[in-house]
Protein backbone atom coordinates (compact mmCIF):
# COMPACT_ATOMS: atom_id res chain seq x y z
CA UNK A 1 0.00 0.00 0.00
CA UNK A 2 1.33 3.31 -0.65
CA UNK A 3 3.03 5.15 2.17
CA UNK A 4 0.41 7.81 2.19
CA UNK A 5 -2.74 6.27 2.31
CA UNK A 6 -5.00 8.63 5.01
CA UNK A 7 -8.94 6.97 5.10
CA UNK A 8 -9.86 10.96 5.84
CA UNK A 9 -10.78 12.76 2.34
CA UNK A 10 -12.56 16.05 1.21
CA UNK A 11 -15.56 16.23 -1.02
CA UNK A 12 -14.86 19.41 -2.51
CA UNK A 13 -18.25 20.14 -3.77
CA UNK A 14 -20.06 20.55 -0.33
CA UNK A 15 -16.54 22.74 0.95
CA UNK A 16 -17.48 26.08 1.49
CA UNK A 17 -14.07 26.77 2.83
CA UNK A 18 -15.10 28.27 6.39
CA UNK A 19 -12.13 27.73 8.51
CA UNK A 20 -14.26 25.76 11.67
CA UNK A 21 -11.94 22.32 10.33
CA UNK A 22 -8.35 24.07 10.36
CA UNK A 23 -9.35 25.46 14.02
CA UNK A 24 -10.08 22.26 15.36
CA UNK A 25 -7.09 19.94 13.83
CA UNK A 26 -4.95 18.85 16.85
CA UNK A 27 -1.94 18.92 14.37
CA UNK A 28 -2.54 21.82 11.76
CA UNK A 29 -2.86 19.36 8.90
CA UNK A 30 -5.33 21.81 7.58
CA UNK A 31 -5.40 24.67 4.91
CA UNK A 32 -7.78 26.29 3.15
CA UNK A 33 -6.45 27.44 -0.36
CA UNK A 34 -8.80 28.23 -3.76
CA UNK A 35 -11.64 28.40 -0.88
CA UNK A 36 -11.73 24.91 -0.34
CA UNK A 37 -9.83 22.78 2.59
CA UNK A 38 -6.68 21.32 1.57
CA UNK A 39 -5.64 18.08 3.80
CA UNK A 40 -1.56 18.32 4.53
CA UNK A 41 -1.22 14.64 3.98
CA UNK A 42 2.16 14.59 6.17
CA UNK A 43 0.50 16.14 9.19
CA UNK A 44 -2.82 14.39 9.09
CA UNK A 45 -3.18 11.34 11.64
CA UNK A 46 -6.90 10.66 10.82
CA UNK A 47 -8.42 11.25 14.19
CA UNK A 48 -11.42 12.17 12.13
CA UNK A 49 -12.08 15.54 14.08
CA UNK A 50 -12.64 17.35 11.07
CA UNK A 51 -15.19 14.65 10.03
CA UNK A 52 -17.26 16.13 13.56
CA UNK A 53 -16.97 19.30 13.03
CA UNK A 54 -17.61 20.05 9.02
CA UNK A 55 -21.50 21.41 9.46
CA UNK A 56 -21.47 20.92 5.67
CA UNK A 57 -19.99 17.36 5.95
CA UNK A 58 -17.54 17.96 3.25
CA UNK A 59 -15.00 15.92 5.35
CA UNK A 60 -15.49 11.89 4.97
CA UNK A 61 -13.68 8.88 5.89
CA UNK A 62 -12.93 6.22 2.72
CA UNK A 63 -13.86 2.82 4.09
CA UNK A 64 -14.74 -0.09 2.20
CA UNK A 65 -18.00 -1.74 1.22
CA UNK A 66 -20.51 -4.97 1.45
CA UNK A 67 -19.37 -5.22 -2.24
CA UNK A 68 -15.84 -5.87 -1.99
CA UNK A 69 -16.98 -8.99 -0.30
CA UNK A 70 -17.28 -10.56 -3.24
CA UNK A 71 -13.69 -10.77 -4.17
CA UNK A 72 -13.28 -13.23 -1.36
CA UNK A 73 -14.67 -17.25 -0.81
CA UNK A 74 -14.74 -16.82 2.56
CA UNK A 75 -15.59 -13.28 4.48
CA UNK A 76 -15.15 -12.77 8.68
CA UNK A 77 -16.49 -9.90 9.91
CA UNK A 78 -14.71 -8.25 12.85
CA UNK A 79 -17.07 -6.24 14.66
CA UNK A 80 -15.48 -3.36 17.32
CA UNK A 81 -17.71 -3.03 20.41
CA UNK A 82 -18.90 -0.24 19.83
CA UNK A 83 -21.32 -1.87 17.24
CA UNK A 84 -23.52 -2.99 20.25
CA UNK A 85 -23.92 0.15 21.57
CA UNK A 86 -25.53 1.51 18.62
CA UNK A 87 -28.57 -0.94 19.20
CA UNK A 88 -30.93 -1.07 22.65
CA UNK A 89 -29.54 -3.57 25.09
CA UNK A 90 -32.94 -5.80 24.83
CA UNK A 91 -31.12 -6.66 21.07
CA UNK A 92 -28.32 -9.35 22.23
CA UNK A 93 -24.95 -9.28 20.83
CA UNK A 94 -25.99 -13.11 19.57
CA UNK A 95 -29.04 -11.32 17.35
CA UNK A 96 -26.07 -8.28 16.35
CA UNK A 97 -23.78 -11.22 15.09
CA UNK A 98 -26.24 -12.67 13.42
CA UNK A 99 -27.41 -9.72 11.59
CA UNK A 100 -24.03 -9.65 10.43
CA UNK A 101 -24.12 -13.15 8.79
CA UNK A 102 -27.50 -12.14 6.98
CA UNK A 103 -25.31 -9.47 5.53
CA UNK A 104 -23.48 -11.52 3.76
CA UNK A 105 -20.08 -12.57 6.46
CA UNK A 106 -20.12 -16.12 6.28
CA UNK A 107 -17.66 -16.07 9.63
CA UNK A 108 -18.19 -13.25 12.97
CA UNK A 109 -15.03 -13.07 15.36
CA UNK A 110 -15.43 -10.39 18.44
CA UNK A 111 -12.58 -7.50 18.17
CA UNK A 112 -13.73 -7.66 21.91
CA UNK A 113 -11.87 -11.25 21.93
CA UNK A 114 -8.67 -9.58 20.55
CA UNK A 115 -9.10 -6.99 23.38
CA UNK A 116 -9.32 -9.60 26.07
CA UNK A 117 -6.62 -12.26 24.81
CA UNK A 118 -4.11 -8.33 25.34
CA UNK A 119 -4.89 -7.77 28.84
CA UNK A 120 -2.61 -10.47 30.14
CA UNK A 121 0.34 -9.51 27.64
CA UNK A 122 -0.57 -5.77 28.75
CA UNK A 123 -0.26 -6.75 32.22
CA UNK A 124 2.99 -8.84 31.80
CA UNK A 125 4.46 -5.40 29.92
CA UNK A 126 3.34 -2.98 32.84
CA UNK A 127 4.74 -5.33 36.00
CA UNK A 128 8.29 -5.58 33.96
CA UNK A 129 10.88 -3.84 35.11
CA UNK A 130 12.46 -2.70 31.70
CA UNK A 131 9.02 -1.15 30.58
CA UNK A 132 9.32 3.04 30.59
CA UNK A 133 7.28 4.69 32.64
CA UNK A 134 4.86 5.93 32.13
CA UNK A 135 3.64 3.62 29.51
CA UNK A 136 1.22 4.92 27.05
CA UNK A 137 -1.71 2.31 25.58
CA UNK A 138 -1.33 2.10 21.64
CA UNK A 139 -4.42 0.43 20.91
CA UNK A 140 -6.10 4.12 19.53
CA UNK A 141 -4.05 4.17 16.41
CA UNK A 142 -4.91 8.35 15.99
CA UNK A 143 -3.03 8.29 18.89
CA UNK A 144 -0.05 6.36 17.95
CA UNK A 145 0.06 8.81 15.06
CA UNK A 146 -0.08 11.98 17.17
CA UNK A 147 3.13 10.73 18.92
CA UNK A 148 4.94 9.47 15.90
CA UNK A 149 4.22 13.87 14.08
CA UNK A 150 4.12 15.53 17.67
CA UNK A 151 6.14 13.75 20.17
CA UNK A 152 8.50 11.53 18.91
CA UNK A 153 10.69 11.58 22.18
CA UNK A 154 7.67 9.49 24.08
CA UNK A 155 7.76 6.42 20.91
CA UNK A 156 9.38 4.64 23.67
CA UNK A 157 6.73 4.64 25.81
CA UNK A 158 4.26 3.06 23.97
CA UNK A 159 3.10 -0.34 24.85
CA UNK A 160 5.03 -2.41 22.23
CA UNK A 161 1.94 -4.82 21.44
CA UNK A 162 -0.17 -4.58 18.94
CA UNK A 163 -4.17 -3.42 18.62
CA UNK A 164 -7.03 -5.54 19.50
CA UNK A 165 -8.16 -5.72 16.15
CA UNK A 166 -5.15 -6.82 14.77
CA UNK A 167 -4.98 -9.67 17.61
CA UNK A 168 -8.35 -10.75 16.16
CA UNK A 169 -7.92 -10.38 12.92
CA UNK A 170 -4.40 -12.42 13.31
CA UNK A 171 -7.03 -15.40 15.36
CA UNK A 172 -9.67 -15.61 12.96
CA UNK A 173 -8.18 -15.65 9.48
CA UNK A 174 -5.76 -18.79 11.01
CA UNK A 175 -8.84 -20.21 12.53
CA UNK A 176 -11.34 -19.95 9.64
CA UNK A 177 -8.85 -20.68 6.51
CA UNK A 178 -8.02 -23.72 8.92
CA UNK A 179 -11.51 -25.00 9.32
CA UNK A 180 -12.82 -23.90 5.45
CA UNK A 181 -9.69 -25.29 4.28
CA UNK A 182 -9.10 -22.41 2.35
CA UNK A 183 -5.45 -20.66 1.96
CA UNK A 184 -5.13 -17.60 4.41
CA UNK A 185 -5.54 -15.39 1.02
CA UNK A 186 -8.94 -16.90 -0.19
CA UNK A 187 -9.91 -15.28 3.30
CA UNK A 188 -11.72 -11.71 3.91
CA UNK A 189 -11.77 -10.36 7.25
CA UNK A 190 -13.48 -6.97 7.45
CA UNK A 191 -13.11 -4.73 10.51
CA UNK A 192 -16.75 -3.19 11.07
CA UNK A 193 -14.73 0.24 12.80
CA UNK A 194 -16.15 3.31 14.11
CA UNK A 195 -13.40 5.42 12.99
CA UNK A 196 -11.32 6.04 10.31
CA UNK A 197 -7.81 6.09 12.06
CA UNK A 198 -8.66 2.58 12.43
CA UNK A 199 -9.56 2.25 8.18
CA UNK A 200 -5.88 3.63 8.08
CA UNK A 201 -4.42 1.34 9.69
CA UNK A 202 -5.54 -1.51 7.91
CA UNK A 203 -4.19 -0.23 4.68
CA UNK A 204 -1.11 1.40 6.31
CA UNK A 205 -0.67 -0.55 9.13
CA UNK A 206 1.74 0.82 12.27
CA UNK A 207 4.47 -1.03 13.47
CA UNK A 208 3.55 -4.44 11.73
CA UNK A 209 4.50 -4.90 7.90
CA UNK A 210 1.46 -6.25 6.69
CA UNK A 211 -2.12 -6.02 8.69
CA UNK A 212 -3.72 -9.47 8.86
CA UNK A 213 -7.51 -7.05 7.90
CA UNK A 214 -8.13 -7.31 4.73
CA UNK A 215 -10.11 -3.64 5.04
CA UNK A 216 -12.82 -1.94 6.97
CA UNK A 217 -16.43 -1.44 6.71
CA UNK A 218 -17.43 2.16 8.49
CA UNK A 219 -20.11 1.50 11.70
CA UNK A 220 -22.42 3.96 10.22
CA UNK A 221 -22.23 2.30 6.59
CA UNK A 222 -23.62 -0.53 7.63
CA UNK A 223 -25.86 0.51 10.23
CA UNK A 224 -29.30 0.76 8.46
CA UNK A 225 -28.73 -2.21 6.56
CA UNK A 226 -27.96 -4.23 9.37
CA UNK A 227 -31.23 -2.90 11.24
CA UNK A 228 -33.54 -3.86 8.73
CA UNK A 229 -32.38 -7.65 9.02
CA UNK A 230 -32.44 -7.58 12.41
CA UNK A 231 -35.43 -8.78 12.79
CA UNK A 232 -35.04 -11.57 10.58
CA UNK A 233 -32.72 -13.35 12.59
CA UNK A 234 -33.22 -17.10 13.70
CA UNK A 235 -30.26 -18.92 13.18
CA UNK A 236 -28.20 -18.09 16.11
CA UNK A 237 -24.19 -17.15 15.30
CA UNK A 238 -21.21 -19.67 16.45
CA UNK A 239 -19.10 -17.71 18.00
CA UNK A 240 -16.47 -17.75 20.92
CA UNK A 241 -18.31 -15.06 23.11
CA UNK A 242 -16.12 -12.20 24.58
CA UNK A 243 -16.42 -11.35 28.24
CA UNK A 244 -16.86 -7.93 29.65
CA UNK A 245 -13.46 -7.45 29.78
CA UNK A 246 -13.04 -7.20 26.34
CA UNK A 247 -16.68 -5.31 25.13
CA UNK A 248 -15.51 -3.01 27.88
CA UNK A 249 -12.75 -1.33 25.60
CA UNK A 250 -14.93 0.68 23.76
CA UNK A 251 -15.65 3.69 26.33
CA UNK A 252 -12.73 5.18 28.13
CA UNK A 253 -11.38 3.37 31.07
CA UNK A 254 -12.35 -0.05 29.67
CA UNK A 255 -8.76 -0.87 28.43
CA UNK A 256 -7.47 -0.37 32.92
CA UNK A 257 -10.70 -1.86 33.84
CA UNK A 258 -9.29 -4.92 34.74
CA UNK A 259 -5.75 -4.31 35.29
CA UNK A 260 -5.16 -3.23 39.08
CA UNK A 261 -2.18 -2.39 41.53
CA UNK A 262 -0.70 0.20 39.15
CA UNK A 263 -1.32 3.98 38.97
CA UNK A 264 -3.34 4.46 35.83
CA UNK A 265 -4.67 7.72 34.41
CA UNK A 266 -7.77 7.33 31.42
CA UNK A 267 -7.81 10.33 29.17
CA UNK A 268 -10.27 11.31 25.95
CA UNK A 269 -10.45 13.52 23.40
CA UNK A 270 -7.65 14.41 21.32
CA UNK A 271 -6.86 17.64 22.46
CA UNK A 272 -7.00 16.73 26.24
CA UNK A 273 -4.75 13.52 24.90
CA UNK A 274 -2.46 16.08 23.08
CA UNK A 275 -2.18 17.84 26.89
CA UNK A 276 -1.17 15.15 29.13
CA UNK A 277 1.41 13.81 27.00
CA UNK A 278 2.82 17.40 26.76
CA UNK A 279 3.04 17.08 30.43
CA UNK A 280 4.44 13.75 30.27
CA UNK A 281 7.35 14.89 27.68
CA UNK A 282 8.76 17.61 29.82
CA UNK A 283 9.30 14.94 32.66
CA UNK A 284 5.35 15.36 34.74
CA UNK A 285 3.64 12.50 35.63
CA UNK A 286 6.52 10.03 35.82
CA UNK A 287 4.83 8.45 39.10
CA UNK A 288 1.94 7.34 36.77
CA UNK A 289 2.36 3.53 35.84
CA UNK A 290 0.39 3.34 32.76
CA UNK A 291 -2.14 6.00 30.65
CA UNK A 292 -4.98 4.53 29.01
CA UNK A 293 -5.64 7.24 25.85
CA UNK A 294 -8.17 7.75 23.21
CA UNK A 295 -9.05 9.82 20.59
CA UNK A 296 -12.13 10.38 20.43
CA UNK A 297 -14.44 11.69 23.93
CA UNK A 298 -15.85 8.78 25.75
CA UNK A 299 -13.69 6.52 23.97
CA UNK A 300 -14.54 4.28 20.87
CA UNK A 301 -18.08 4.44 21.65
CA UNK A 302 -17.37 8.44 20.13
CA UNK A 303 -15.84 7.86 16.75
CA UNK A 304 -16.66 9.98 14.02
CA UNK A 305 -17.92 6.90 12.32
CA UNK A 306 -20.82 5.67 14.62
CA UNK A 307 -24.33 6.71 14.80
CA UNK A 308 -25.70 6.83 18.12
CA UNK A 309 -25.07 9.46 20.93
CA UNK A 310 -21.98 9.13 22.48
CA UNK A 311 -23.57 9.38 25.99
CA UNK A 312 -26.73 7.37 25.20
CA UNK A 313 -23.97 4.90 23.63
CA UNK A 314 -21.98 4.54 27.11
CA UNK A 315 -25.27 3.93 28.92
CA UNK A 316 -26.09 0.76 27.11
CA UNK A 317 -22.42 -0.53 26.90
CA UNK A 318 -22.28 -0.35 30.30
CA UNK A 319 -25.66 -2.39 30.79
CA UNK A 320 -24.21 -4.90 28.47
CA UNK A 321 -21.08 -5.31 30.90
CA UNK A 322 -22.98 -5.49 33.31
CA UNK A 323 -25.10 -8.08 32.13
CA UNK A 324 -21.97 -10.42 30.83
CA UNK A 325 -20.64 -9.30 34.07
CA UNK A 326 -23.23 -11.73 35.87
CA UNK A 327 -22.52 -14.68 33.49
CA UNK A 328 -19.03 -14.10 33.78
CA UNK A 329 -17.44 -17.12 34.66
CA UNK A 330 -13.64 -17.28 35.35
CA UNK A 331 -13.03 -20.46 33.09
CA UNK A 332 -12.73 -18.53 30.37
CA UNK A 333 -8.91 -18.00 32.10
CA UNK A 334 -7.73 -20.99 29.96
CA UNK A 335 -9.15 -19.42 26.61
CA UNK A 336 -6.55 -16.55 27.20
CA UNK A 337 -3.95 -18.89 27.29
CA UNK A 338 -4.92 -20.93 24.05
CA UNK A 339 -3.92 -17.77 22.20
CA UNK A 340 -1.24 -16.53 24.11
CA UNK A 341 1.26 -17.29 21.87
CA UNK A 342 -0.45 -15.64 18.95
CA UNK A 343 -0.19 -12.68 20.81
CA UNK A 344 3.32 -13.06 22.07
CA UNK A 345 4.97 -12.67 18.34
CA UNK A 346 3.61 -9.22 18.82
CA UNK A 347 6.50 -8.08 20.45
CA UNK A 348 8.17 -8.51 17.59
CA UNK A 349 6.64 -5.36 15.93
CA UNK A 350 8.43 -3.30 13.99
CA UNK A 351 9.55 -0.09 15.11
CA UNK A 352 7.18 2.52 15.42
CA UNK A 353 9.15 5.31 13.10
CA UNK A 354 9.32 8.96 14.41
CA UNK A 355 7.34 11.38 11.69
CA UNK A 356 8.08 14.99 13.44
CA UNK A 357 6.32 18.01 11.78
CA UNK A 358 7.62 20.33 13.81
CA UNK A 359 11.23 20.07 11.32
CA UNK A 360 11.83 23.65 9.93
CA UNK A 361 14.75 22.41 7.74
CA UNK A 362 16.77 19.86 7.50
CA UNK A 363 19.74 21.89 8.07
CA UNK A 364 19.86 23.10 11.59
CA UNK A 365 21.58 26.59 10.54
CA UNK A 366 18.79 27.02 8.30
CA UNK A 367 16.03 26.27 11.06
CA UNK A 368 17.59 28.07 13.37
CA UNK A 369 17.30 31.44 11.17
CA UNK A 370 13.75 29.89 10.18
CA UNK A 371 12.62 30.55 13.73
CA UNK A 372 13.93 34.14 14.35
CA UNK A 373 11.74 34.80 11.14
CA UNK A 374 8.40 33.19 12.24
CA UNK A 375 8.85 35.13 15.62
CA UNK A 376 9.80 38.17 13.72
CA UNK A 377 6.89 37.67 11.15
CA UNK A 378 4.26 36.56 14.16
CA UNK A 379 4.83 39.51 15.83
CA UNK A 380 3.99 41.84 12.68
CA UNK A 381 0.55 39.88 12.56
CA UNK A 382 -2.30 41.14 14.29
CA UNK A 383 -2.35 38.08 16.84
CA UNK A 384 -6.38 37.36 16.44
CA UNK A 385 -5.96 33.93 15.27
CA UNK A 386 -8.95 34.58 13.35
CA UNK A 387 -8.28 31.93 10.80
CA UNK A 388 -9.61 34.33 8.07
CA UNK A 389 -5.80 33.67 5.84
CA UNK A 390 -6.48 30.12 5.49
CA UNK A 391 -4.34 29.29 8.26
CA UNK A 392 -5.19 27.54 11.81
CA UNK A 393 -4.06 30.73 13.53
CA UNK A 394 -1.41 33.68 13.36
CA UNK A 395 1.33 31.49 14.36
CA UNK A 396 0.93 29.12 11.78
CA UNK A 397 0.17 31.75 9.10
CA UNK A 398 4.02 33.14 10.10
CA UNK A 399 5.38 29.65 9.90
CA UNK A 400 3.42 29.16 5.94
CA UNK A 401 4.86 32.70 5.14
CA UNK A 402 8.57 31.49 6.48
CA UNK A 403 8.25 28.43 4.05
CA UNK A 404 6.82 30.20 1.35
CA UNK A 405 3.09 28.39 1.46
CA UNK A 406 1.60 31.92 2.16
CA UNK A 407 2.25 35.97 1.83
CA UNK A 408 1.93 38.31 4.19
CA UNK A 409 -1.28 39.57 2.48
CA UNK A 410 -3.30 36.98 2.56
CA UNK A 411 -3.82 38.35 6.26
CA UNK A 412 -7.15 40.48 5.68
CA UNK A 413 -5.58 42.41 8.28
CA UNK A 414 -1.89 43.51 6.81
CA UNK A 415 -4.09 43.33 3.44
CA UNK A 416 -5.96 46.46 4.84
CA UNK A 417 -2.88 48.04 6.09
CA UNK A 418 -1.07 48.05 2.88
CA UNK A 419 -4.38 49.55 0.73
CA UNK A 420 -4.57 52.09 3.67
CA UNK A 421 -0.96 53.08 3.16
CA UNK A 422 -1.94 53.48 -0.72
CA UNK A 423 -4.47 55.22 -0.59
CA UNK A 424 -2.51 57.88 1.72
CA UNK A 425 -0.06 57.88 -1.14
CA UNK A 426 -2.35 57.83 -3.65
CA UNK A 427 -4.68 61.27 -1.72
CA UNK A 428 -0.59 62.96 -1.42
CA UNK A 429 0.12 62.36 -4.79
CA UNK A 430 -3.39 63.22 -5.80
CA UNK A 431 -2.52 66.49 -4.08
CA UNK A 432 0.61 67.53 -5.57
CA UNK A 433 0.50 70.11 -8.13
CA UNK A 434 2.86 70.69 -11.70
CA UNK A 435 4.78 73.78 -10.44
CA UNK A 436 3.21 76.32 -12.51
CA UNK A 437 -0.38 75.36 -11.10
CA UNK A 438 1.62 75.12 -7.80
CA UNK A 439 0.77 78.82 -6.77
CA UNK A 440 0.74 78.34 -3.22
CA UNK A 441 4.77 77.40 -2.89
CA UNK A 442 5.80 80.56 -4.93
CA UNK A 443 3.79 82.43 -2.21
CA UNK A 444 5.85 81.29 0.46
CA UNK B 1 31.15 25.18 16.54
CA UNK B 2 30.99 28.87 16.77
CA UNK B 3 28.95 30.58 14.07
CA UNK B 4 27.52 33.39 16.30
CA UNK B 5 24.29 31.97 15.37
CA UNK B 6 22.22 31.99 19.04
CA UNK B 7 18.49 31.78 20.08
CA UNK B 8 17.50 33.16 23.23
CA UNK B 9 14.52 32.72 24.71
CA UNK B 10 13.66 34.59 28.25
CA UNK B 11 11.27 33.36 30.72
CA UNK B 12 10.19 35.44 33.72
CA UNK B 13 9.33 33.16 36.58
CA UNK B 14 6.92 34.73 39.33
CA UNK B 15 6.75 32.97 42.73
CA UNK B 16 4.14 30.45 43.53
CA UNK B 17 2.94 30.85 39.95
CA UNK B 18 1.74 27.38 39.56
CA UNK B 19 -0.78 27.29 36.65
CA UNK B 20 1.91 28.51 34.26
CA UNK B 21 4.71 26.06 35.15
CA UNK B 22 6.10 24.02 32.25
CA UNK B 23 5.08 26.69 29.92
CA UNK B 24 8.74 27.95 29.47
CA UNK B 25 9.87 24.02 29.38
CA UNK B 26 7.17 23.55 26.64
CA UNK B 27 8.02 26.43 24.42
CA UNK B 28 11.88 25.32 24.77
CA UNK B 29 10.85 22.30 23.50
CA UNK B 30 8.75 23.14 20.55
CA UNK B 31 11.59 25.36 19.23
CA UNK B 32 14.59 22.91 19.67
CA UNK B 33 12.07 19.75 17.90
CA UNK B 34 11.84 22.86 14.94
CA UNK B 35 15.51 23.06 13.87
CA UNK B 36 15.89 19.49 14.44
CA UNK B 37 17.59 18.35 17.65
CA UNK B 38 17.54 14.88 18.23
CA UNK B 39 14.52 13.55 20.31
CA UNK B 40 16.30 12.07 23.30
CA UNK B 41 18.99 15.40 23.78
CA UNK B 42 15.46 16.99 23.60
CA UNK B 43 14.18 15.11 26.44
CA UNK B 44 16.84 15.73 28.82
CA UNK B 45 16.94 19.47 28.07
CA UNK B 46 12.46 19.85 28.48
CA UNK B 47 12.71 17.79 31.67
CA UNK B 48 15.96 19.99 33.05
CA UNK B 49 14.15 23.27 32.47
CA UNK B 50 10.94 22.02 33.82
CA UNK B 51 12.54 20.85 36.97
CA UNK B 52 14.54 24.60 36.82
CA UNK B 53 11.02 26.15 36.32
CA UNK B 54 9.78 24.30 39.42
CA UNK B 55 12.62 25.01 41.89
CA UNK B 56 11.95 28.97 40.93
CA UNK B 57 8.08 29.12 41.34
CA UNK B 58 8.83 26.84 44.64
CA UNK B 59 11.61 27.90 46.36
CA UNK B 60 12.59 31.25 45.23
CA UNK B 61 11.13 35.14 45.42
CA UNK B 62 11.02 35.06 41.11
CA UNK B 63 13.50 35.00 38.82
CA UNK B 64 13.83 34.25 35.02
CA UNK B 65 14.69 31.40 32.64
CA UNK B 66 17.01 31.93 29.75
CA UNK B 67 17.64 29.81 27.13
CA UNK B 68 20.26 30.27 24.71
CA UNK B 69 20.25 27.89 21.73
CA UNK B 70 23.67 27.25 19.76
CA UNK B 71 23.70 24.68 16.80
CA UNK B 72 25.37 22.50 19.07
CA UNK B 73 24.41 22.84 22.22
CA UNK B 74 21.62 24.54 24.75
CA UNK B 75 22.49 26.65 27.49
CA UNK B 76 19.90 27.07 30.65
CA UNK B 77 20.37 29.49 32.40
CA UNK B 78 18.17 30.03 35.92
CA UNK B 79 18.60 33.53 38.14
CA UNK B 80 16.26 34.10 41.08
CA UNK B 81 16.55 37.03 43.57
CA UNK B 82 16.37 35.10 46.38
CA UNK B 83 16.39 34.17 48.90
CA UNK B 84 19.30 32.34 48.28
CA UNK B 85 20.38 28.34 49.40
CA UNK B 86 21.90 27.77 53.24
CA UNK B 87 23.98 24.49 51.93
CA UNK B 88 24.07 23.64 48.62
CA UNK B 89 26.02 20.19 49.50
CA UNK B 90 22.90 19.14 50.68
CA UNK B 91 20.21 20.71 48.43
CA UNK B 92 21.93 18.53 46.14
CA UNK B 93 21.80 15.01 47.69
CA UNK B 94 19.07 13.10 46.21
CA UNK B 95 15.65 13.12 48.73
CA UNK B 96 16.49 16.32 50.48
CA UNK B 97 14.34 18.69 50.23
CA UNK B 98 13.04 22.00 52.02
CA UNK B 99 9.62 22.17 50.35
CA UNK B 100 6.46 23.62 52.68
CA UNK B 101 4.00 20.75 53.16
CA UNK B 102 1.47 22.41 50.79
CA UNK B 103 4.13 21.81 47.91
CA UNK B 104 4.65 18.26 49.23
CA UNK B 105 0.65 17.46 48.79
CA UNK B 106 0.52 18.80 45.42
CA UNK B 107 3.27 16.04 44.82
CA UNK B 108 6.43 18.20 43.89
CA UNK B 109 9.43 18.51 46.17
CA UNK B 110 10.36 15.62 46.34
CA UNK B 111 13.88 16.41 46.33
CA UNK B 112 14.46 15.10 43.15
CA UNK B 113 15.12 18.70 41.35
CA UNK B 114 18.65 19.62 41.17
CA UNK B 115 19.82 15.53 41.16
CA UNK B 116 17.55 15.55 37.75
CA UNK B 117 19.13 18.37 36.26
CA UNK B 118 22.91 16.80 37.05
CA UNK B 119 21.42 13.46 35.57
CA UNK B 120 20.31 14.88 32.37
CA UNK B 121 22.60 17.47 31.81
CA UNK B 122 26.85 17.47 30.55
CA UNK B 123 27.51 20.64 32.81
CA UNK B 124 25.68 21.89 35.92
CA UNK B 125 27.07 24.59 37.23
CA UNK B 126 25.02 26.42 40.60
CA UNK B 127 25.87 29.06 42.76
CA UNK B 128 23.81 30.77 45.79
CA UNK B 129 24.63 33.30 48.16
CA UNK B 130 21.87 33.81 51.14
CA UNK B 131 19.90 36.84 50.69
CA UNK B 132 21.10 37.68 47.44
CA UNK B 133 20.00 34.58 45.14
CA UNK B 134 20.71 31.93 43.08
CA UNK B 135 22.23 31.30 39.60
CA UNK B 136 22.42 27.61 37.73
CA UNK B 137 23.92 27.39 34.59
CA UNK B 138 23.56 24.07 32.71
CA UNK B 139 24.69 22.79 28.90
CA UNK B 140 22.92 20.20 26.91
CA UNK B 141 25.24 19.28 23.62
CA UNK B 142 23.12 18.16 20.81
Amino acid sequence: MAESFHSVRLIASRCKGCVNCTKRCPTEAIRIRGGKAQIIESRCIDCGECIRRCSSHAKTAVTDSLWDLARYKINIALPAPTLYAQFAVEISIETILGGLLRLGFDEVFEVAKGAEILSLPIKEYLSSKDTKKPAISSACPAVVRLIQVKFPELIENLVPIDAPVEVAARVARAEYSKKHHLHADEVGVWFITPCPAKMTACKQPLGLEKSNITGAIAISQIYGDLLKVLSQVNAKADYNAASWIGIGWAIAGGETAEIEDVKKLVVHEINNVSNVLEQVSIGKLNDIDYIETLACAGGCIGGPLTVENRFVAETRMKQRMQKLKNEYQSAEDSLYRDYYHDVSEVNERRVIEPRPLMLLDENIFKAMDKVELIEITLKSLPGLDCGSCGSPNCKALAEDIVQGRASETDCLFKLRERVRDLAQEMIGLAEKLPPPLDKESAEE
Amino acid sequence: MSTGQEIILEYELKASNFEVAGEAASKTKRVLQQIGVPVDVIRRIAISAYEGEMNTIIHSLGGIMRVVIFPDRTDLIFEDQGPGIADINLAMQEGYSTAPDYVREMGFGAGMGLPNMVRCTDKFDIQSELGVGTKIRMTVFH
